[in-house]
């Protein structure tokens, strides 16, 4: 970390550093608790980080990059990251899956929803190496070969996208929710993707997408 | 003006469900038939689902942010700490010793502010740059990853002198405020309607009046009213908040350079950036394939572009630059804020008899903070006196955002015009029916009013309990635009491919599933047959994404391109059939005689073309009618864009909280030709009207000139659990003035929420809503029971 004491623009850039920034830019990770953050729910509230919170007991790595193997849509990566690289600048730089996007990069937009073993998370939130041996699934890994998951297809019928920047990680968390509840309310529709953040306005036929896909799916897969 | 040969068409016109009649043009022979209203069609008209529909939902899509190309660099911004300093000193000597730094491109020319026009007087401070506002671009370097970017930001020594700097509106207008420029500023502002090239007055920190658009005498209209209403309005500061942040890969090669860009207008982008690098237009191409949101803040080559161009061309290699989510708040344009002070006379009758109009506004460092011409333009008023001020700030420059100017003037207007009608004891409607002449918002205000139970509206504040209900509503104004350097090219292949070209972008709004409907409709084929080149200035230019005139600008030309290569495709077939090639008809995928006794398919057709494949460019003619206004490439239609939206609101009395519950928006776009996505465009407008109304808010501190919620977080956007419920009527408004008759719809789906929302909120507490955000601390102070507050920007 470079850092020249006294200047006045790092001065303004500690005092507004998060946890994460400062990891990032010092370049260590530590093995120990790591929180990752459940999107689809606003930042803070308290049941997301409680549903997500996971002791982790990766082994010290850093600084410098390290190899890690990542299970990716069913297959095992091998990835060289710095400790610092974030899993979803692991996935679309080091992997080139540039399907899940960055919005905010941190943790606010939720458009970098990935699934760590089908539970959606931010993946901007997360360090590459703290995921382990998790299981991590990608929009590019949501579909059966050309098979559409039912939220997909839907999405696309109902015209849930606009410029599609959200999209991705909108359709993760409406994934998610339809694979684990068969029959939602619009409500619980609503509160899947509350974290989401879609600058076009199409959340209308976001909520109207998935709860077809929902009836149509007939049940969880 | 150019002579054309013409030929005299019927066209259908009048609102569908309403009355259809028709109407005799005199149309230029190369355009196409008459089109029957959207009953009688087969594609055209139909929700069609969009055609990269399956790429976004999959992750295929390709946006700017995914473009990497062999030996890409990545770059960042080095930017003021400042809101206002002299930049003494500048050294980048470590930086440059980096091992991984390959270029530092130090910013001596910005674009999209205002400019100082009086010439240095060539002392030392006076050549030294001023930066004029908290995360102004100083410089930008470019290295091998984005943490030696990031590396070599902190090597680099800038030498700021600070200077007295201001952020609020109201110091900012103060004779002894720090003065944000060194001397009259000139610039073009981005507000429809307005003249900022025009030589104005200006006094310390206020640029103005501006009175273009007055008219008649408001002294003696006012004499004449039985009733006046008047009051103070403001509105705050908006950010865009594309998903995608500013985007650019630069990639300067001796032969070509080729910038892959999140933009809203790739043609233009490219006669910029031409200009800019003085290289033949010819050699510069711009691509943009999925793009992120842009709502008018990626329409020109702004210095980051600029920049990342001037970084790869220094490093020999493609240079990838991509605006951190912060730096978009801080500096890539903004909606301004406003103060608008309102008067409105009028007869007992409800007719208008004076309206007066006097705005101070501000984009920060830039200009195009005036209110538009939604109240020089919307109601009969015979005399009308405006006067509008940019005043500067030392904050990011505004730029167009999302019907500029409207939005901000029909949050006043529209309020007004509520107020007047409660003075007159006339129902808002009734009032509205008697000064708004556009037949077709009348229809939209009569479908509306029903849909939403209008009848059952109550007087102000008449709930008891804590919670009150009420309902508002308000209208739009637009033009109806055109870009008349609009052209698209039609092919079709010897395999019997269809190919759609043109540097046309799709930035979500879905033009290239239009493109494919109403290519598809003149071929006979489906949507899905239509193979979309689009968003690349290798072909023909296309217009931009903005001003809500895509749709009514590229339409016209696919189809008469289409319509031409047909002829083509039909006289090589006509042998075949040994029918006459006028006698065909295409439908279904075939090529049929008129008596159904010949056919073939469209494949087998296109097996006998002469060659590989046949091509048409076409461009956009003028619309049949005339247009109501023409500047240089840019055109109005002779009838404007209505829309008029209803809202059901429940405020809390005691907690200030204000829930939109129901919007109902009915809205006009000539001919609409994808339901569907019409409704999506329209959702947009509501969901962001209502943000508008309640949440969004960029905070400067005064003390240090920071924006203090830099993210999007503490920056406030509707999100799904403030969803209303939404009904949207879209009619079709047959006018016979293009081979398409289409029009936009993007922009006056916003320009109504806010003020309904206002008037709803009205309508429950019976208090009146001047400033945005309607927050519970707005709301409660409305209400008396906060204590009130200097309101700032």
């Amino acid at each position: 970390m470079v850092c020249n004491s006294g200047d006045e623009k790092d001065r303004r850039k500690s005092a507004t550093m998060s946890r994460r920034a400062f990891l990032k830019r010092t370049g260590l990770a530590v093995a120990g608790a790591t929180t990752a953050v459940e999107t689809g729910f606003a930042t803070g509230t308290q049941s997301a980080a409680a549903a997500v919170a996971r002791v982790t007991a990766s082994p010290v790595v850093g600084p410098g990059t390290a190899g890690i193997t990542l299970n990716v849509n069913g297959d095992e990566r091998l990835v060289s990251v710095e400790p610092s690289t974030t899993l979803v600048d692991a996935l679309r730089d080091a992997l080139g899956l540039t399907g899940t996007k960055i919005g905010c990069d941190r943790g606010s937009c939720s458009a970098c929803t990935v699934w760590l073993d089908r539970v959606p998370v931010a993946s901007c939130m997360l360090l590459a190496v703290d995921v382990g041996g998790r299981k991590i699934t990608t929009i590019e890994g949501l579909a059966t070969g050309e098979a559409l998951h039912p939220v997909q297809a839907a999405f696309v019928a109902h015209d849930a996208v606009q410029c599609g920047f959200c999209t991705p990680g909108l359709v993760m968390s409406c994934a998610a929710l339809i694979d684990g509840n068969p029959s939602p309310t619009p409500d619980d529709v609503r509160s899947a993707i509350s974290g989401h953040l879609c600058r076009c306005g199409t959340l209308p036929h976001v909520v109207a997408a998935t709860l077809d896909a929902a009836t149509t799916a007939g049940g969880p897969r | 003006m150019t002579v054309v040969d013409t030929r005299r068409q019927t066209y259908p016109v009048g609102i569908e469900g309403v009355s259809i009649g028709s109407i005799e043009r005199q149309v230029p022979t190369g355009e196409a038939p008459a089109l029957a209203p959207n009953r009688q069609l087969s594609v055209i008209g139909k929700p069609i689902p969009r055609v990269d529909g399956r790429a976004k939902v999959t992750g295929a899509a390709r946006f700017t942010v995914d473009v990497k190309l062999a030996g890409m660099l990545h770059a960042r911004f080095l930017r003021s700490p400042h809101p206002h300093a002299r930049v003494v000193a500048v050294d980048v000597s470590a930086a440059e010793r980096h091992p991984n730094v390959r270029a530092v491109h130090l910013i001596t020319a910005t674009v999209g502010r205002a400019v100082e026009s009086a010439p240095k007087d060539g002392t030392a401070d006076s050549r030294q740059r001023r930066v004029l506002y908290v995360g102004d671009p100083v410089l930008a370097v470019a290295a091998t990853t984005p943490r030696d970017a990031r590396a070599a930001l902190d090597l680099i020594k800038v030498d700021y002198r600070p200077l007295p700097f201001v952020v609020d509106i109201e110091d900012a207008r103060a004779d002894n405020a720090a003065a944000v420029f060194e001397g009259p500023v000139h610039g073009v502002g981005f507000v429809e309607g307005s003249s900022n090239e025009a030589a104005l007055p200006q006094r310390g920190n206020v640029r103005g009046p501006n009175r273009a658009g007055s008219r008649g005498d408001v002294t003696q209209g006012f004499a004449q009213a039985n009733v006046v209403v008047e009051g103070e309005f403001r509105t705050q500061v908006q950010t865009h908040c594309c998903l995608e942040t500013h985007a650019v890969v630069a990639d300067w090669r001796p032969e070509l350079l080729t910038v892959y860009l999140s933009t809203q207008y790739a043609a233009g982008v490219r006669n910029e950036l031409a200009a800019a690098f003085g290289l033949p237009r010819s050699r510069v191409r711009v691509v943009v394939d999925a793009m992120g949101g842009g709502f008018g803040s990626k329409s020109s080559a702004a210095t980051y572009v600029r920049a990342a161009v001037a970084l790869s061309r220094i490093a020999h290699a493609p240079v990838r630059l991509v605006l951190e989510r912060d730096e978009e708040q801080l500096d890539s344009g903004n909606r301004p804020a406003t103060v608008q002070r309102f008067r409105v006379g009028a007869a007992q009758d409800g007719r208008l008899t004076a309206m007066s109009l006097d705005e101070y506004g501000t984009a920060g460092v830039g200009l195009g903070a005036g209110v538009g011409n939604i109240a020089e333009a919307m109601y009969e008023c015979p005399n009308f006196a405006i006067t509008q001020h940019d005043v500067f700030i030392n904050a990011g420059p505004g730029c167009a955002m999302r019907a500029p100017g409207n939005v901000p003037g029909a949050f006043a207007l529209e309020q007004v015009i509520d107020d007047l009608a409660g003075k007159l004891l006339m129902d808002p409607i009734a009032l509205r029916d008697r000064i708004d002449l556009n037949p077709v918002r009348r229809e939209e205000r009569r479908i509306g009013a029903e849909r939403i139970g209008w009848s059952r509206r109550h007087a102000p504040s008449a709930d008891a309990g804590p919670v009150k209900r009420g309902l508002g509503m308000a209208q739009s104004y637009w033009g109806a635009n055109v870009q008349m350097n609009s052209a698209c090219e039609v092919r079709i292949l010897r395999d019997g491919a269809v190919e759609v070209l043109s540097s046309v972008q799709d930035i979500g709004t879905g033009i290239s599933t239009v493109l494919a409907q109403v290519v598809a409709e003149e071929l006979g084929l489906r949507p899905e047959d239509i193979t979309l080149r689009i968003g690349d200035t290798d072909f023909p230019s296309g217009p931009p994404s903005y001003g809500s005139m895509t749709t009514a600008s590229i339409t016209p030309p696919a189809r008469n391109a289409a319509r031409q290569v047909r002829v083509q495709l039909l006289e090589a077939a006509a042998p075949a059939l040994g029918v006459a090639p006028e006698q065909l008809v295409v439908r279904g995928g075939r090529i049929t005689s008129a008596d159904s006794s010949h056919s073939i398919s469209f494949r087998e057709a296109a097996a006998r073309l002469p060659t590989d494949q046949i091509s048409v460019i076409a461009t956009r003619s003028e619309d049949y009618g005339g247009f109501g206004r023409r500047m240089g490439d840019m055109a109005s239609a002779k009838n404007h864009l209505g829309g008029v939206q209803f809202a059901q609101v429940a405020v809390d009395t005691e907690t200030g909280i204000v829930r939109v519950e129901r919007v109902v928006a009915v809205h006009d776009c000539g001919r609409p030709i994808n339901p569907l996505q019409t409704e999506s465009q329209i959702h947009g407008g509501i969901l962001q009207g209502i943000s508008y109304a309640l949440f969004e808010r960029r905070m400067l501190d005064r003390a240090t000139g920071h924006v203090l919620n830099a993210n999007l977080e503490q920056y406030k956007i509707l999100r799904s659990r403030e969803l209303p419920a939404i009904e949207v009527v879209v009619l079709e408004n047959y006018q016979g003035m293009s081979s398409t008759d289409a029009y936009g719809v993007a922009e006056p789906a916003l320009i109504p929420t806010a003020p309904a929302v206002a008037n709803a909120v009205h309508n429950a507490i019976g208090v009146r809503m001047r400033e945005l955000p309607m927050t519970p601390a707005t709301v409660l102070r409305a209400l008396g029971r906060l204590p009130q507050r200097s309101p700032g920007v």
